[in-house]
């Protein structure tokens, strides 16, 4: 429901807390239902979900909670959706390390960031140690 | 909250098909039951359904991966079937090649699959 005549529009932001495995499910379809409301395709709207899910996991299990924000964003190529996950947990010390294919903390497969990277069109990791962690992504129609 | 999915067994084969967005937890429990359930029956093929599936992340293509290394231990084989191309496109990106899974593209390719292998078993022995 982009605002008629304005560029760059934001719709309403939905907010979904992840503060359990649950809120990690819900955090998914929000994004399918933003990705379905934007006009993604289907591989984008798969792409995105996939993306979300890594990142709603990780605010839980490294964050210790958090939420995810999500929009449909315009601009003058064509929309997109925004998924922004916060949490307040230890935050990343070394964000190189943690991008890189294969490096986890602890015993996932370290897939989680660098592959959310791969799938989405913007990516930005903002960290600071003992404060948390904020993952912006967005994915633009082709 | 976490759940424990119906494990169905066709002769010496087992059958679970993900029907919905699964929780972290219940991805964990199936591949508790899967393993149980193959000693208990002592079943020579596992297939793993995801045709309804509309993603699979790093976490299930852990499980699935998981599943395929213990019941090969178990002297079982699995087959993930029903793969959508766009899961598969976008597994690819993720980095998961899922190397070590055997895959086919329905139920019935993935049941003949555990056929040839059963014949090729009886052959043997
Ligand atoms: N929100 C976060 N807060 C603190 N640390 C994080 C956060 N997200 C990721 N990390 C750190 O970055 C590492 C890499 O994350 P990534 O998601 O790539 O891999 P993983 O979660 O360890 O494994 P996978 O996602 O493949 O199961 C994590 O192991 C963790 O140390
Ligand atoms: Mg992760």
């Amino acid at each position: 429901m982009t605002v008629p005549g304005r560029d760059t529009t934001a719709d309403t932001v939905r907010t979904q807390p992840i503060v359990t495995s649950d809120d990690v499910v819900r955090a998914r379809q929000l994004a399918r239902t933003l990705a379905v409301e934007c006009g993604l395709s289907l591989v984008e709207q798969t792409k995105l979900v996939t993306a979300a899910s890594e990142l709603a996991r990780n605010t839980l299990v490294y964050g210790g909670g958090g939420r995810m924000d999500g929009e449909v964003v315009s601009r003058t190529a064509g929309r997109g959706v925004r998924l922004n996950f916060t949490d307040h947990g230890p935050g990343i010390p070394d964000t190189d390390l943690a991008l890189r294919d294969g490096w986890s903390s602890g015993t996932g497969m370290g897939l989680g960031l660098s592959g959310a990277r791969r799938l989405v069109d913007d990516f930005v990791l903002r960290t600071e140690v003992g404060e948390g962690t904020a993952v912006t992504v967005v994915k633009w129609t082709h | 909250m976490s759940e424990r999915l119906p494990i169905l067994r066709i002769g010496e084969n087992l059958l679970v098909s993900i029907q919905i967005d699964l929780d972290d937890q219940t991805v964990l429990n199936l591949q508790d039951d899967l393993a149980e359930q193959v000693v208990k029956h002592s079943a020579r093929g596992v297939i793993i359904d995801i045709t309804a599936a509309e993603i699979v992340d790093s976490f299930v293509g852990r499980m699935l991966a998981t599943i395929a290394s213990i019941s090969r231990l178990l002297d079982a084989e699995t087959v993930v079937v029903g793969m959508r191309p766009a899961v598969a496109i976008t597994l690819v990106e993720l980095g998961l090649s899922l190397g070590g899974v055997r895959t086919a593209l329905n139920l019935e390719r993935g049941l003949a699959i555990l056929a040839e292998h059963a014949a090729a078993r009886a052959a043997q022995a």
